[in-house]
């Protein structure tokens, strides 16, 4: 996924930065007084591959933002000099000037150093309501020993997910309806204990997982009286055994994506799901979701990759009595699992097929006189069922927005290259700055396989007038993609708020969702009286058999305008009805939650509504 | 049919219209041979490079669409592909055009030296073009000209080419191709052909249909069709055809483009060069082939005057919102794309509804001349029979009454303010003076009484056809004010039955939009409240005093074709047997009226015009009066029109 920053052609670069990420964190210590540390009993009896080294501790605000993306010591600023700069050590972009991101911003947002729109530095404890404790159900679950805490900062952060709306507000210190209580279960049992207490004493449960849902999923209900409990499976995120033979992996729920990976790593093995939100989404997240990971044409997106899933609702325990690849038993019941966004049911643990780690990676990009050639290439090496590991198309827009990350070049030479290569495409291929598209692309496996593929890939671009650019812009494409969500914090800074969105659609009609969901944004804004054209680009992110995965980023500058949030989700409304005219779903893996409850109707599946002891879902971002 | 407030905001009186530029102005300043050599580099959309012919023709060969349709025709009828690629070619050749620049700029020359001597001046808003060229940019652009004259596709292409706009493509009718050389001529100005009727040819259907969306959804060239599907003989609007108005739309609604734009361009002429022409088509005198002799005759009409020419680029319209909250655009989501099919019923009336709307858009903005109204007033003295005319002044007062009327009723009435009106009233009487005779002081339509019917009847029908022009305006209160006469009573809803039954009748007759009885209805009844001529309360429509002249005035616009309908109606009780044939059905009611004028017992000529009949015959089939058997004979069926339409002959009655 973007954050994998490995170098070009040599294999293991990623487990090395998970490795630096990892130092960056340390076990955090358990400070707040109402929080009761207990040791899960019923896993003690097993075997515990490993868990040290946890990514997210109970108290997640100690390193992350709050009222932002990501890690509180990382993030983008304009320093003295008035040159964007990344903060912190985590990322291979860390602590790099990009010089070409200030003028990008005015160019395409018109925007203005002068004029900032900054967060409310911290939570004002008194705008947080006091919480609604059911006294019954509090006393019992103290006896489970599950330890819990009603901390406002506790609280607030697990209101939210990563919509726009959801984190303005908090932006400008508005804090609205949250979850009363925030419980830590260690282990599926735990969360039994829990669910059995709520059911009894009639309390609202919604599992939480890496809380980077953007689909208001996280969002508690305005109208619900009953005492909200958010159940935060961080805690429960250990690997409880890996079988060789099988090549299959057991693991709680709560592991986020790049614990498992680094964990996996360790005894030579992948899953190889990789969601741009790994870092922070969670196991259960992905499987209540059905998330998507980049590399999905090799190892399967997550109904592909799960075996076996437990889950705890308030009827019992569901699972399935054995690991069979495959049965013919009546409808799966992971298939209503899988997308039930924690309406049904708490995710506790989950089996997943793992692979052995490729031997070799390399990136890779494609240049496209244009758009249209880019999707024509991209659907011929679907035909031919030789889609690399990820291949991704973006847009024009996306391409130059892409361009200004780049960081500064320290040599000379290195510039001189970069110069010689835009002279080459523009000048001598006569390819058109302002149509050209880049396509970026990511082998894996073993190295003969990897290179011929390759060969095979860039054969197919050449027919369609694509011309190899070379690994670096493939994998500042990657890095596009995890950064961007930082780069939102940093657009809010400056009047500019944005969202992306993401939709399937056949193949015939790849180009026009692309164009008219485009064209419907910038018409909506011009309508609203937005007065900066809208920042409004697309890229075709995965490719099917019959199909393709878009991902839309659409942003704006909103000084001038009294109600952005609510203007923004007007157009978002309006992009979203042009998707499902133009025969896209409404999602492809970010999941329905509530901010689809709209279309709930209009889709043929629709949304399970909460009833009983309700969950919400966590989801997972990108 | 509550508020009549929806109607204050649609009062066309507060409707802003453009101003008018002569472009002949500057012709007869400047050289016409360096205007047709001009630089010519128009704007086009989203700065997409003009398509060569053969370029074009390739991609219509090899899209999809048509790919599948060769096959299914191949499997269908056994014949080869190959085969059947080989009629597609043929078929596309016929159809194509093939734009050249130097036709163009030909035509530039010639049209400028035609039209300097046969009209005083050409006008057009130049905001709309303004609007249209920014259309052009953003947009795939449909034009939709009204159409009254052969003039009109020349006309339009002059336009667009003065101001250094993208040149359409013109769908055209096949009968053009008959004229050698002009018909490749035209063919190299930007027509395309397309044969009169294809009904049941799957294939033409598909080259057709395929040949338009290619060059609309890339946006080679705005593609320019008439609406109305032919000349309007009559200057009545005629009843839209669906066809190219769906094709057009189709790309927009299955998603190939974002949007559409169409824009609706009302041209209206002084003086129509096939005015006594259309008239004696009408009376069934055959319309003769478009020919190149025929052309070079008709010649003579140059050394005459026509007087101006007003082109009014509408308001483009946007497809996109024309559709928005009224298509469900997902319906197009679950079969692919190329593979034709109906449209479903709501398509259909949304495509109907659309088109009525347009072509009520080019009514709207369709300017009138003073002589417009006085051909209203003359014809209406003609019929209640008036031996010795009008004298000059009385019919000026009439004129300038009948002008005010007009405005409130938002006419877009061009009135030289500068003029007195008496002097309006001269030079337009003088324009028409083949119409019209003026004798000591006294203006009456030029009918001679040793005349034979028929001539008389050129004359009244050509009078009638400026009328028609007017009728729009006019139409909603005239309904309004026959469903009053004819209605037992006050009541409103009474009067309002009475309406609805009338404007049912007339719907094959007039431009009046399905479904839109009550507003209509409250159109009507806003008008005529709003200038004091009725008062319309809760339960009663009470005409005041001052109303009655308004009224008449109003009653008598409808009158010709009420008597018009009741006449077929007592031919189709009286005459028609079960053998009368849809043919012979035209011969049969001429002799019948011309029978019924002779005898004194039916006053108006202009019912002799074959596009009444034909109207009348449609809505009586619609009604359920008559029936058609086995498709070819027309039987009519007595109980029906005794039994169905007593309100009719109630209505016929009382008039």
């Amino acid at each position: 996924m973007a954050s994998n920053s490995s170098g070009s052609g040599s294999q293991g670069r990623a487990p090395q930065r998970l490795r630096i990420i990892a130092g960056h964190l340390q076990r955090p210590v358990d400070v707040d007084a109402t929080v009761s540390a207990a040791e899960c009993k019923a896993q003690g009896g097993e075997a515990d591959v490993a868990s040290d080294g946890k990514s997210v501790p109970k108290r997640r605000q100690e390193i992350m933002k709050w009222n932002g993306w990501g890690y509180s010591d990382t993030k983008f600023l304009f320093n003295k000099k008035g040159q964007a700069e990344f903060t912190g050590k985590r990322y291979k972009l860390s602590g790099m000037i990009i010089p070409a991101l200030k003028e990008w911003m005015e160019g395409t947002f018109g925007t203005n150093m002068q004029h900032k729109s900054l967060a409310t530095p911290a939570l004002t404890r008194t705008a947080v309501q006091p919480p609604t404790l059911n006294e019954a159900f509090v006393e019992e679950l103290k006896s489970t020993g599950v330890p819990f805490s009603h901390d406002a900062e506790d609280r607030v952060f697990r209101a939210h997910g990563h919509c726009l709306h959801e984190i303005f507000a908090l932006r400008e210190g508005k804090v609205g309806r949250v979850p009363d209580l925030v419980v830590w279960p260690n282990c599926h049992n735990d969360v039994v204990k829990i669910v059995e207490l709520a059911c009894k004493h009639n309390v609202c449960l919604i599992p939480y997982g890496g809380g980077t849902s953007v689909s208001s999923a996280l969002e508690c209900p305005q109208e619900e009286t009953r005492s909200i409990v958010s159940v935060d499976t961080s805690q429960m995120n250990r690997i409880l055994w890996i079988d060789e033979k099988n090549l299959t992996a057991h693991m709680e729920a709560g592991i986020v994506g790049q614990d498992l990976e680094r964990l996996l790593n360790e005894s030579g093995y992948c899953t190889g799901h990789e969601p741009d939100s790994m870092e922070f989404s969670s196991l259960g997240g992905w499987v209540a979701t059905r998330a998507s990971g980049m590399k999905k044409n090799i190892y399967g997106n997550i109904e592909d990759l799960v075996i076996h899933v437990k889950m705890v609702t308030p009827q019992g325990v569901v699972e399935k009595s054995c690991q069979g690849p495959r049965m013919s038993t009546g409808p799966d019941i992971h298939h209503f699992i899988m997308g039930s966004e924690g309406t049904l049911g708490v995710v506790t643990e989950v089996t997943m097929k793992i692979r052995p780690m490729p031997e070799y990676q390399k990136y890779g990009s494609v240049v496209f006189p244009n758009f249209e050639q880019g999707v024509a290439c991209l659907r011929e090496v679907a035909r031919q069922r030789c889609a690399p590991a990820s291949i991704r198309l973006m847009d024009n827009e996306q391409f130059k927005f892409g361009h200004a990350l780049k960081p500064q070049v320290s040599s000379m030479f290195t510039s001189f290259l970069e110069g010689l290569k835009k002279f080459y495409i523009t000048k001598f291929k006569g390819f058109d700055p302002d149509c050209l598209c880049v396509a970026t692309l990511l082998f894996e496996g073993n190295r003969e396989k990897v290179l011929q593929h390759e060969k095979q890939v860039y054969d197919i671009a050449a027919k369609f007038g694509g011309l190899a650019a070379g690994e670096d812009n493939g994998q500042r494409g990657y890095m596009l993609t995890f950064v961007i969500a930082y780069l939102r914090d940093l657009g809010m800074d400056y009047y500019v708020i944005g969202e992306s969105f993401e939709t399937s659609v056949p193949w015939d009609r790849v180009l026009d969702i692309c164009r008219n969901v485009k064209a419907r944004i910038i018409r909506e804004c011009k309508d609203k009286g937005v007065q900066f054209q809208p920042f409004s680009t697309c890229r075709v992110t995965q490719t099917y058999d019959a199909g393709a995965c878009v991902y839309f980023y659409f942003a704006f500058n909103y000084r001038g305008l009294s109600d952005p949030v609510h203007m923004f989700e007007e157009v978002e409304h309006a992009a979203r009805e042009e998707i499902l005219a133009n025969g896209g779903s409404l999602s492809h893996h970010h999941g329905a939650g509530q901010c689809c409850a709209a279309w709930a109707e209009v889709m043929e599946s629709g949304r399970v509504e909460r009833c009983g002891t309700s969950y919400s879902a966590d989801t997972t971002m990108c | 049919m509550a508020s009549s407030n929806a109607y204050a905001q649609r009062d066309p009186m507060l409707k802003k219209r453009d101003d008018f530029e002569d472009i002949l102005e500057e012709r007869r300043n400047s050289s016409d041979l360096r205007y047709a050599l001009k630089c010519y580099t128009p704007a086009l959309y989203k700065g997409v490079a003009p398509c060569k012919s053969s370029m074009l023709k390739s991609m219509v060969l090899q899209s999809d669409q048509l790919h599948y349709v060769i096959q299914q025709v191949s499997k269908e009828t056994g014949r080869q592909t190959d085969n059947v690629q080989e009629e597609v070619s043929a078929i596309l050749d016929e159809m194509a055009h093939s734009l050249q620049l130097s036709t163009v700029r030909f035509f530039a020359f010639t049209l400028s030296k035609i039209f300097k001597s046969l009209f005083k001046s050409i006008r057009v808003n130049e905001e709309g073009i303004q609007r249209l060229q920014q259309a052009i940019q953003d947009h795939p652009v449909v034009l939709l000209p009204s159409h009254r004259s052969y003039m009109d596709f020349l006309l339009m292409s002059y336009l667009l080419y003065t101001y250094d706009l993208t040149l359409p493509v013109i769908a055209a009718g096949m009968d053009f191709m008959g004229m050698k050389f002009v018909g490749e001529m035209f063919r190299m100005s930007g027509a395309f052909f397309i044969r009169r009727s294809f009904g049941g040819n799957k294939l033409y259907w598909a080259v057709f249909s395929e040949y338009v969306k290619t060059m609309l959804k890339n946006g080679f060239a705005p593609v320019e069709f008439f609406l109305e599907g032919t000349r309007s003989r009559t200057s009545k609007s005629l009843i839209p055809k669906l066809g190219l108005l769906n094709i057009v739309m189709d790309p927009f609604l299955k998603g190939e483009v974002f949007d559409v734009h169409v824009v609706p361009v009302s041209i209206s002429y002084e003086r129509i060069l096939e005015e006594t022409l259309y008239a004696r088509e009408l009376l069934g005198i055959p319309k003769p082939k478009e020919s190149t002799s025929g052309l070079f005759k008709a010649r003579k009409v140059l050394s005459e005057d026509y007087g101006s020419i007003h082109v009014y680029f509408g308001q483009p319209v946007s497809v996109r919102s024309l559709a928005e909250g009224r298509v469900n655009r997902c319906q197009f989501n679950l079969v692919p794309r190329h593979i034709p099919g109906r449209p479903d019923e709501d398509i259909h009336s949304f495509v109907n509804d659309s088109a009525y709307k347009l072509v009520r858009a080019q009514e709207d903005n369709m300017v009138l001349k003073p002589w417009v109204l006085l051909a209203s007033l003359l014809l209406q003295k003609q019929a209640v029979g008036q031996e010795q005319g009008t004298a000059l002044d009385e019919l000026t007062a009439q004129a300038v009454w009948l002008r005010d009327l007009s405005r409130q009723y938002g006419a877009f009435l061009h009135w030289p303010d500068q003029m007195t009106p008496s002097e309006v009233v001269s030079s337009s009487l003088s324009l028409h003076r083949g119409l019209v005779r003026t004798c000591e002081g006294k203006v009456q339509l030029a009918l001679e009484h040793e005349e034979k019917l028929l001539s008389q009847a050129v004359i009244v029908l050509s009078c009638a056809s400026y009328r028609n022009q007017a009728l729009h305006v006019f139409l909603r209160p005239a309904l309004l004010a026959s469903a009053i006469h004819a209605a037992s009573s006050n009541q409103k809803q009474e009067v309002f039955n009475s309406f609805s039954f009338l404007r049912n009748m007339f719907s094959n007759e007039f431009i009046l939009c399905p479904g839109a009885t009550v507003q209509d209805f409250e159109e009507a009844c806003y008008l005529l409240v709003k200038t004091g001529t009725l008062q319309v309360t809760q339960k009663e429509v009470l005409v005041n005093e001052r109303g009655h002249r308004t009224l008449a005035f109003l009653v008598s616009m409808l009158d010709p074709f009420l008597q018009g309908y009741q006449v077929v109606c007592r031919f189709l009780c009286e005459e028609a047997t079960e053998t009368l044939t849809e043919k012979q059905f035209i011969p049969a009611i001429r002799k019948f009226i011309i029978k019924h004028l002779l005898a004194g017992r039916l006053r108006y000529a202009e019912v002799l015009s074959s596009d009444l009949q034909k109207n009348s015959l449609a809505a009586f089939l619609r009604l359920g009066a008559v029936e058609k058997i086995k498709g070819y004979q027309i039987s009519n069926v007595s109980p029906c029109l005794g039994g169905k339409l007593p309100t009719q002959k109630a209505v016929v009655a009382r008039l």
